[in-house]
């Protein structure tokens, strides 16, 4: 069944979650019955520090429109440190797009444990209906990975 | 200048006959006064060294390669304050051998720009007489003049340091750093603006891009033995400006990969043909560093902890950017 | 003979975008481009713009086909050949010869289907240089930037107050019969002696005494080892500042994307400098940066001359004079080899 069944435009999001925790909590907020999104896409890593720009920048390419990173909270990490490095990382990232002139609020950090499906369902809902609202992102895809409408 | 360059000729000439060193990194002499080329001198070829204020390119980066081929001896290296940056970056990073170098570091007053004389509508330029306040320039049209500080290169005009960080000897006048503009002044312009108008200013700049690299390739940042982008199997090589994407692509990994590193040196800026000011994109990096993470220069310490390899238990959270006053 | 006031040059423009693109350059973002002109659009008389005017005929980028795959089956879209009218105004005498240059690339058996298109759909204009500067050399290759008529369809001079405007060629007379309402005719003395004062500057320029007698097709073995290379090579960066500035250089590269509409397959603009040209699936032939240089100075010197008739793929336009991030070019390349003499 195609996800846009009425044809009403709906955001695509990138959620880059962490296996320990975050990819954890999205785990437990779907055996809650959570509901959230069907447009959020989860890529699992292995950490968040595993996230390299790149990822980031790929996603906003192949059509993104809003890009999420979820990992342990600080002081958490299933390799104690990794969430830390990928703290400022991307915080310079997202500030660098910020500078070139896209929308802020597409982009996001959260820290979600592995029990907190409900805050992980809540994230989810809040940064879908933020994305909705900016509308589509037209600023940073390529328009090759547009679909062409027939 | 003049006399500095006097200077290090002679002083060249007595490293290779002590043996202090076997060969000697600077510029060699080209058709006119701008268009000195970096270049290694032994004995033989030393006569063409020469120093001018078109010197604006920085050496350290071909240390890298030199330094892996000096079997025997020292290459003797002359730095101008901001490269003494670069060095002690490429030392911090292990990318070159401290033992293996001579540096003889050059005070400097700014370098000038070619560019920028010509875009004075000073055409034909066959040489330039720098007399410290004024430019004698003589052209195929006559004879011209204008004020050095109006033709500095970018990168001089908002000079970061007058101090050399490291070296074996100096060579030259010290001179001051007073008329330098703030570095940071066009990066908190651009932050000062709306989400749109900032879109605008990189959108009508990255698209003039051709994609020939050579701000990669001239940055001693940059200094990766395969770059990804030139990595056919890394999916994102690509040397096409098919979509404008791809631009920003490159200039934001580009930036990031040398954030933290970047000494600010302003070659990126310096050699884009298309005369984008890429040192916007590093700058403002820098200041997001400086802000966040306390006040940091690359390249002023050998050895220091670059700052996106580092972090602290209460850094800031990435949501300040959300928080920011304008959008 | 033909002028029309500077000040009408607006008029002049507007009545050959009636029927045709125009493209001329135009200063935008502080470079000057060639661009497409539009009501508004302000021609720019700089002397060389940033790219050369060869993007006009063969871009950077350019779409070829798409195709798709179903299962087995195979889709394949071709793409549009360009069929668009264009008239290029304001090309120096030195890009003008660089269209004939690319002409023996593309136009020779296999022909270039999109490039013939687009070269046969379009009027070249060419403008004398009124104030050439110290890194031309067009004198080398033959090219007269006082008269450029050689490789153009209209040649136009910029003297006094006026444009002055004679067509060279059938495309050249058949533009002019379109537009000949804007134009007034006019006799040829303030021509020749701009002419005269052109000719003049160019005897001062440094580069322009130039001897290519080192080079030529039957050069290779001659010049392929010879010690020069190292010094030259040494500082290059390995960039495609060059390559990508350059009128004649026409190597490209032909790659793949896969979108959401399918793949697509296009051709940019490659470089023999960076590391990854030609490479094949045992590595590239080229590794080292030296090899790279030499290639790209042999072929416009030495290769290119062997395969037609002797003419050398340079104009001596002096782009790369002006662009390399380190000064070293190909004036420095002909006078290590005895050049100067």
């Amino acid at each position: 069944m195609p996800i846009n069944e009425n044809k009403e435009w709906k955001p695509l999001i990138v959620a880059f979650c962490c296996n320990w925790c975050s990819y954890a909590g999205a785990d437990l907020a779907g055996t809650s019955r959570l509901s959230y999104p069907a447009e959020v896409k989860i890529i699992k890593v292995p950490c968040s520090c595993r996230v390299n720009p790149m990822f980031i920048l790929k996603a906003f390419e192949r059509g993104a429109d809003g890009v999420i990173m979820c990992g342990c909270h600080p002081g958490d990490c299933h390799y104690s440190t990794g969430n830390y490095y990928a703290r400022r990382r991307m915080t310079m990232l997202f500030s660098m797009l910020d500078y070139l002139g896209i929308d802020r609020q597409r982009t996001r950090v959260e820290w979600v444990s592995a029990a907190e499906g409900q805050k992980f369902a809540a994230v989810m809902n809040d940064f879908a209906k933020t994305i909705t609202e900016l509308g589509e992102n037209v600023k940073l895809g390529d328009l090759r990975c547009k679909k062409q409408q027939d | 200048m003049q006399k500095t360059a006097g200077l290090i000729k002679k002083r060249a000439l007595e490293l290779l006959a002590d043996g202090t060193v076997t060969k000697v990194l600077g510029w060699e002499e080209g058709d006119f006064i701008y268009d000195v080329t970096p270049a290694f001198f032994d004995k033989e070829t030393i006569d063409s060294l020469v120093f001018s204020s078109f010197c604006g390119s920085n050496l350290s980066k071909y240390l890298i390669k030199a330094c892996k081929e000096q079997t025997e001896g020292k290459i003797l290296v002359f730095l101008k304050p901001c490269d003494t940056f670069s060095f002690n970056q490429l030392l911090t990073e292990h990318r070159i051998d401290r033992e293996k170098v001579y540096v003889v570091g050059v005070e400097c007053k700014g370098m000038l720009d070619i560019e920028k004389i010509k875009a004075l509508g000073i055409n034909g330029v066959t040489k330039v007489i720098d007399n410290g306040e004024s430019l004698n320039i003589k052209t195929i049209y006559g004879e011209k003049t204008c004020e050095r500080s109006e033709v500095l290169l970018e990168k001089c005009t908002t000079c970061k340091s007058k101090e050399l960080v490291v070296f074996d000897e100096v060579l030259g006048e010290k001179a001051e750093n007073e008329n330098s503009q703030d570095r940071f002044a066009q990066v908190a312009a651009l932050e000062a603006m709306t989400t749109e108008e900032r879109y605008a200013f990189w959108q009508g700049e990255l698209s003039k891009c051709i994609r020939c690299n050579a701000c990669r390739n001239v940055c001693p940042a940059c200094s990766c033995m395969k770059c990804v982008f030139d990595n056919i199997q890394s999916g994102v090589a690509s040397k096409s400006n098919a979509d404008t994407f791809e631009e920003k692509m490159f200039h934001i990994i580009r930036a990031f990969h040398v954030a933290g590193r970047c000494t600010d040196c302003g070659e990126c800026s310096r050699v884009c043909p298309q005369g984008i000011p890429l040192h916007l994109l590093n700058r403002k990096f820098i200041k997001d560093i400086n802000e966040l993470y306390g006040d940091y220069q690359a390249g002023e310490e050998a050895g220091s902890r670059a700052p996106l390899v580092n972090f602290t238990f209460d850094d800031a959270e990435p949501s300040v950017i959300h928080e920011r006053g304008n959008s | 003979m033909y002028y029309i006031e500077k000040a009408k040059l607006s008029e002049l423009f507007s009545k050959i975008a009636e029927n045709r693109s125009l493209y001329l350059p135009v200063k935008k973002n502080g470079q000057t481009n060639f661009a497409h002109w539009e009501e508004g659009t302000e021609y720019c008389d700089d002397l060389k713009t940033v790219k050369s005017a060869k993007d006009h005929f063969f871009p950077q980028t350019e779409s070829l086909m798409h195709f798709k795959t179903e299962g087995k089956k195979i889709q394949i879209n071709q793409d549009k050949i360009p069929d668009e009218k264009t008239v290029l105004f304001g090309v120096r005498g030195c890009d003008a010869k660089s269209f004939k240059i690319l002409d023996s690339v593309f136009m020779s058996e296999p022909q270039d289907a999109f490039y013939t298109a687009r070269r046969e759909n379009s009027v070249v204009i060419t403008t004398a240089c009124s104030s050439p500067d110290e890194a031309c050399f067009c004198g080398v290759f033959g090219v007269d930037p006082a008269d450029p008529k050689a490789d153009s369809d209209v040649v136009t001079w910029f003297a006094g107050d006026k444009l002055y405007w004679e067509a060279v060629s059938e495309k050249g007379e058949a533009l002019t019969e379109e537009i000949k309402d804007v134009l007034s005719s006019s006799d040829e003395k303030e021509v020749e002696e701009e002419k005269a004062r052109i000719s003049e500057i160019t005897k001062l320029l440094p580069l322009n005494n130039m001897s290519l007698s080192a080079f030529g097709g039957d050069k290779t073995d001659a010049l392929f080892n010879a010690p020069q290379w190292d010094k030259l090579s040494e500082a290059c960066l390995g960039c495609g500042s060059c390559t990508f500035v350059c009128p004649t250089c026409q190597c490209y590269d032909v790659r793949d994307y896969n979108g959401a509409n399918g793949i697509q397959r296009y051709r940019c603009w490659d470089s023999c400098m960076f590391s990854d040209f030609t490479m094949m699936a045992h590595g590239t032939n080229r590794p080292t940066q030296k090899q790279r240089f030499r290639q790209r100075f042999m072929h416009k010197l030495v290769y290119f001359p062997a395969n037609n008739n002797g003419e050398f793929s340079c104009v001596g336009c002096g782009r790369c004079v002006a662009r390399c991030p380190i000064s070293m070019n190909i004036a420095k390349v002909i006078k290590s080899f005895g050049g100067d003499k």
